[in-house]
């Protein structure tokens, strides 16, 4: 008996991977089972095109998700947009800025280690947050901007951690290297900290984005309702510059629903056919975070391609 | 067969004389100048250094002079690369560095200790070559460019001209003419290394620190790196700290030993290596320790 297969005879070799495989399969099969019920049950109204291009309405064959479908990608290109412009600075400055020293070192420290503890706060509190400052305090409403906002804070604690994480895979070397031709700070970071860490950037953003995708609870506390009629004014115009100021603004501010709010919706009402809704819009929303991910990946694996040491 | 000799022994004193008497030539051009105080790069004066409460540099006294090759040698953890790295305040980047004393940059007379010197003038002065090769993820002509971007040159010509004499000079160019824009990690260890080295030099520093930048490449490499370093000075000052002692006395015009801190002695590389003034110099050049 030669050497490859007294390895291959060790018990424990046999005994792990079958409780491995058995825990692979349970995931998988979750997973499979859940998409491909949801399939099923709304697959009449999944072919039927009306239902994309439809707004709520009482009598379920008439219903469609098209506010729902719309709100969910105005809120989350918000939602990406906030978290990404305070989240990337807040992750730098605490990695390349940040003194670790006196008092101001100390509560920098503070904040520092609270920030996982933010990203296992239930989102609910966030909604009640974003409600008693966006909504009562700044005035916002109940409004598409609010929403962004609500979904940007809940998403900040994981990009910050990640964009921080991504800093520190960065080789000293590389860094030294850049100040010793005479970068200034901002040079090293502009030109190199910020283009490296890009990667583990999107990380956070498919982590945080995925969560925030499916939130309900938030948004209804904000005040997002449930039954929209109509679709936010488009911001383009025939006439130059093809942007409308004005516009862009009754759009950040006009009332929304999301996706997960309308399934909640449907979910809720005791006819049946309203159940073959809401599987059908499970099965959208499943689609879009997908989408959203598989875009995400795709702009990460081609800037680590690129930055690679 | 004879004639095959005799031709191949030619092309050998050729070269080898040529170099041969290109060396001598700068060694002797240059040999008593370092006496006149105009000739000292680098004048230190009673430094000491602190990692927070930790006493790294023990009352350094030392001259470097202009374009010669300075070795720094000791065993490890003796402070060598410290000292290296003062003299372009690298050490400024992390918390909790502290220097007395001072650094007298010649001909200018600033004092690069000094808390008040203009760090980012001091580094594209004193330019810097490290351990690892670590050139940036970008393309070779963005790596060399680099350092003259960010000190403000603008004009797309001179930025140009001034990648190429920098590759021509750190003896790249050849092997990278055609390949500018790809990646600088596309290239082996020692062009890398080399590249660095141009990286280094494209924005005409007066001094180069090599913190032992052969210690991760193979012997071939390492020779091309130690021909580059030769041919360097003479435009430029270099300090190079070694942990190979071969090499520091191949290469080097002097030589500084150091111990726990404290440099022992510094002298002529050819005295330090054949009569050594300090039994601690001997016993670690014979070998006894380190």
């Amino acid at each position: 008996m030669n050497k490859k297969d007294k390895i291959s005879d060790s018990k424990a070799d046999i005994i792990y991977p079958i409780f491995g495989f058995i825990g692979f399969f349970l995931v998988i099969s979750f997973l499979v089972t859940l998409i491909i019920d949801i399939l099923i049950d709304g697959y009449e109204k999944l072919v039927d095109p009306s239902f994309y291009v439809s707004y709520p309405s009482r009598f379920p064959d008439k219903a469609g998700i098209l506010s729902g479908w719309v709100g969910t990608m105005l809120v989350m290109a918000g939602a990406i947009f906030w978290s990404l412009l305070i989240g990337i600075p807040a992750g730098i400055y605490l990695e390349e800025y940040a003194t670790k020293r006196g008092i101001i070192g100390k509560i920098e420290h503070i904040i520092e280690l609270n920030i996982n503890n933010l990203a296992a706060v239930p989102a609910i509190i966030y909604g009640l947050l974003a409600l008693g400052i966006f909504v009562y305090r700044f005035k916002l409403g109940e409004s598409i901007l609010t929403a962004g906002l609500t979904l940007a804070i809940l998403m900040l604690p994981v990009i910050v951690v990640n964009t921080r994480e991504a800093i520190r895979r960065i080789p000293r070397d590389i860094r030294e290297g850049a100040y010793a031709v005479g970068a200034t700070k901002w040079d090293t970071v502009r030109d190199h900290i910020l283009p490296y860490s890009l990667g583990g950037i999107l990380t956070g953003l498919i982590i945080a984005a995925s969560r925030a995708i499916g939130e309900t609870a938030p948004l209804v506390t904000i005040g997002a309702l449930t039954f929209i009629a109509f679709l936010p004014p488009s911001p383009f115009v025939s006439e130059f510059p093809f942007l409308s100021p004005e516009k862009a603004w009754e759009l950040f501010m006009s009332p929304f629903t999301v996706l997960p709010i309308q399934i909640f919706n449907w979910v809720s009402r005791p006819q049946a056919a309203f159940q073959i809704n809401a599987a059908a819009a499970g099965f959208v929303l499943l689609i879009l975070t997908v989408l959203m991910n598989a875009l995400a990946y795709y702009f990460r694996q081609k800037v680590r391609r690129k930055y690679i040491w | 067969m004879v004639m095959v000799n005799t031709i191949i022994d030619s092309i050998k004193s050729l070269f080898l004389g040529a170099t041969d008497r290109s060396m001598e030539e700068i060694k002797a051009k240059t040999k008593d100048n370092f006496k006149r105080e105009g000739d000292v790069k680098l004048e230190v004066k009673e430094l000491n250094f602190y990692y927070g409460e930790f006493k790294a540099l023990k009352n350094i006294n030392l001259k470097i002079p202009t374009k010669k090759i300075t070795a720094l040698i000791g065993p490890s953890g003796c402070g060598k690369t410290t000292l290296l790295r003062c003299f372009n305040r690298m050490h400024d980047l992390y918390p909790g560095s502290k220097y007395e004393g001072s650094i007298i940059f010649h001909p200018d007379g600033i004092n690069i200790a000094s808390p008040h010197i203009d760090l980012l003038d001091l580094r594209r002065r004193v330019g810097m070559v490290f351990q690892r090769p670590n050139p940036f993820p970008k393309s070779i002509f963005e790596n060399v460019a680099y350092g003259l971007r960010v000190n403000g040159v603008r004009d797309k010509k001179l930025i140009k001209e001034r990648v190429e004499w920098a590759l021509q000079s750190a003896a790249l160019w050849d092997e990278v003419k055609d390949r500018l824009d790809a990646n600088a990690y596309s290239l082996s260890g020692g062009q890398q290394q080399r590249l660095c080295i141009a990286r280094a030099i494209a924005i005409e520093p007066d001094i180069v620190l090599f913190d032992e930048p052969t210690s991760a490449l193979d012997p071939i490499s390492t020779s091309k790196i130690e021909e580059l370093i030769m041919t360097l000075k003479e435009k430029l000052t270099i300090i190079i700290v070694t942990h190979n002692m071969q090499q520091a006395a191949r290469v080097s015009d002097y030589t500084g030993f150091m111990y726990l801190g404290e440099l022992i002695e510094f002298d002529k590389t050819q005295k330090i290596f054949t009569i050594p003034s300090q039994k601690l110099t001997e016993d670690y050049i014979t070998g006894r320790f380190g």
